[in-house]
């Protein structure tokens, strides 16, 4: 009798889970549909956002999200990998607990503090290395970037670390050097699992609302250069959300959000089933 | 340049970017944490746990609203992330096992763990603070509370796959139900890491800003009122450091280095407890 209580307890808890996820995709589509109705396609392929003619276009948004996004990886995998390689394969054994440790751990500092030290001290040094504002998209790829860092580099790590020493082992016994080593075992071994881990840093890298807030200045325009003002879905939902006065611009900005939802989903998807899938099989 | 040297200098080569590398991301790294700690170090004194916020410019301000709205926050998050978290993770661990329907739960459940986080917090804004009709502090513990679920779940059911099924087939012997060997063998087997899996679940959640900008919203008075708007340390941070005002910015560093100590703290008390159980064994 207990046990059948127990039992579904635990059973009942399992599926919320489940529930939970399938009620957000249900309320944001419902929140959604007015703007979804009232523009159709145009609301991510316009790029025009004026709420004061209740006119919504998210294309700048999630031009702003993608194209911060992708620089941030571009700056963050090759240090992300050196990083990894270091921890993985240079370091004596007392820097690698001291480093590896230090490096979770600086995944763990909130986000908003990335986002904080970017105005503040960022933000000025990059305004006298490239004038204008100092705001904008290059400010906050910089900033995402060094915000996952530590935790793409701690992911990696674990990804290289999966290769049997035999296999290195034997690299070196050829006559390998520690390069060859990694770039034609550890690297090949470690394949699916460090692209995998990249990705998953995408998909945290894209959802990210605070290090960003501060740096990419809220501007609806597709940005011109790398250097001007612009915004992103997670930046333009922390600053607009609370001032939405329409129930439209109330649903454009529920749009925005589901609009995220699924891009995060898809990467994390592709991430977990086809890449890390792949090398827990391997 | 023989073949041999030139392997050899493209490892060199590689090896110092490697490790260069590694100094350039310290060096960020550091250079925040610095930052981090001087700013909040100077700022950080005993009025800040004993006033609450003021208007810029008045002397006797501190933080003590937010640092109790993040407590009763936090608190109230793990009230509702944890049971479920860990009833979760023993269905998939003891019932579900394998299954294909586990493996789709544990999937989804993954998922959900790197899901934007701002995205739950409009979840909650739709299905709390509408029909409320006002921010509260239930609407903020709940989307923390939802971002903490599939955290506590995952370690849970990591951590209970790693008691022995000799354990529990030796309680099953003794004629024990279910329930009872899940709940005094099982559990008390796995309870360093579980304990761990919560630490660090409280300590994700603690960090988290974007959720609560319009569930608990932000207030710059103290209240305990679970029903109104709740101050954080996060929002109160965001906001005032993008205040222009000197000594909020001041606060907003003080706020960071205390939360950072806090969150700092229980990851590495999840590790130490794991640590010790290791060496215990």
């Amino acid at each position: 009798m207990i046990d059948k209580i127990f039992q579904n307890l635990t059973r009942i808890s399992a599926f919320l889970i489940l529930l939970i996820v399938a009620w957000i995709f249900v309320v944001l589509f419902n929140q959604s549909m007015e703007a979804m109705q009232t523009f159709g396609l145009d609301f991510i392929t316009k790029d025009e956002w004026a709420p004061n003619v209740d006119k919504f276009g998210a294309y700048a948004a999630i031009f702003g999200s993608v194209a911060s996004t992708f620089l941030a990886m571009i700056l963050a995998i090759p240090v992300a990998i050196g990083v990894a390689i270091f921890l993985s394969e240079i370091a004596h054994d007392k820097i690698k607990g001291f480093f590896g440790v230090s490096v979770e751990l600086l995944a763990a500092i909130p986000s908003v503090i990335y986002g904080m030290w970017g105005l503040f001290y960022f933000v000025p040094i990059l305004r006298d290395f490239t004038g204008g504002m100092g705001i904008g998209l290059l400010a906050a790829g910089i900033v995402l970037a060094i915000m996952i860092l530590p935790f793409m580099a701690a992911v990696t790590r674990d990804a290289m670390n999966t290769t049997p020493d035999i296999l290195k082992e034997s690299a070196y016994a050829l006559g390998g050097t520690q390069w060859d080593v990694i770039k034609d075992v550890i690297i090949p071994y470690a394949k699916a699992g460090i692209i995998g881990s990249l990705i998953l840093a995408l998909g945290r890298a894209i959802g990210e609302t605070m290090a960003v807030t501060f740096v990419m200045g809220n501007v609806h325009k597709v940005p011109t250069s790398i250097l001007s003002p612009t915004t992103s879905i997670p930046v333009t939902l922390a600053n607009e959300f609370t001032e939405a006065d329409t129930s439209l611009y109330f649903s454009s900005l529920f749009g925005l959000a589901l609009t995220l939802l699924i891009m995060s989903f898809v990467v994390i998807a592709i991430a977990k089933f086809y890449f890390l899938r792949k090398a827990r099989r391997a | 340049m023989t073949a041999v040297q030139k392997r050899i200098f493209i490892n060199k080569l590689a090896l110092i970017f490697s490790t260069l590398s590694a100094l350039i991301a310290l060096a960020f790294l550091f250079w925040i944490l610095g930052v981090l700690v001087m700013k909040g170090l100077s700022a950080l004194n005993w009025n800040i746990f004993i006033y609450e916020g003021a208007p810029p410019g008045y002397e006797d301000s501190g933080l003590k609203h937010a640092l109790v709205g993040q407590l009763i926050l936090v608190g109230m998050a793990t009230g509702v992330g944890v049971p479920f978290g860990i009833l979760a993770g023993t269905y998939l661990s003891e019932y579900g096992k394998n299954s294909k329907l586990a493996n789709t739960i544990r999937d989804i459940s993954d998922i959900m763990m790197s899901a934007p986080s701002i995205v739950i917090g409009a979840f909650v804004y739709a299905i709390v603070v509408l029909p409320m009709g006002h921010f509260s502090a239930w609407a903020g513990a709940i989307a923390l509370g939802i971002i903490m679920i599939p955290i506590i779940l995952r370690t849970t059911d990591d951590m209970l796959q790693l008691v022995p099924g000799t354990l529990r087939e030796a309680a099953f012997a003794l004629g024990a139900p279910k329930y009872k060997v899940i709940l005094s063998v099982v559990y008390r087997g796995a309870k360093a890491g579980i304990l761990t899996g919560v630490l660090l679940g409280v300590a994700r959640v603690a960090g988290e800003t974007a959720p609560l900008l319009f569930t608990s919203f932000n207030d710059n008075f103290f209240t305990t009122d679970l029903n109104q708007a709740m101050p954080s340390l996060t929002v109160t941070m965001f906001n005032y450091a993008t205040s222009p005002y000197e000594d909020w910015q001041q606060l907003g560093w003080a706020a960071a280095f205390i939360l950072s100590m806090f969150i700092l703290g229980l990851n590495i008390a999840g590790r130490l407890i794991l640590l010790t159980r290791k060496k215990g064994k």
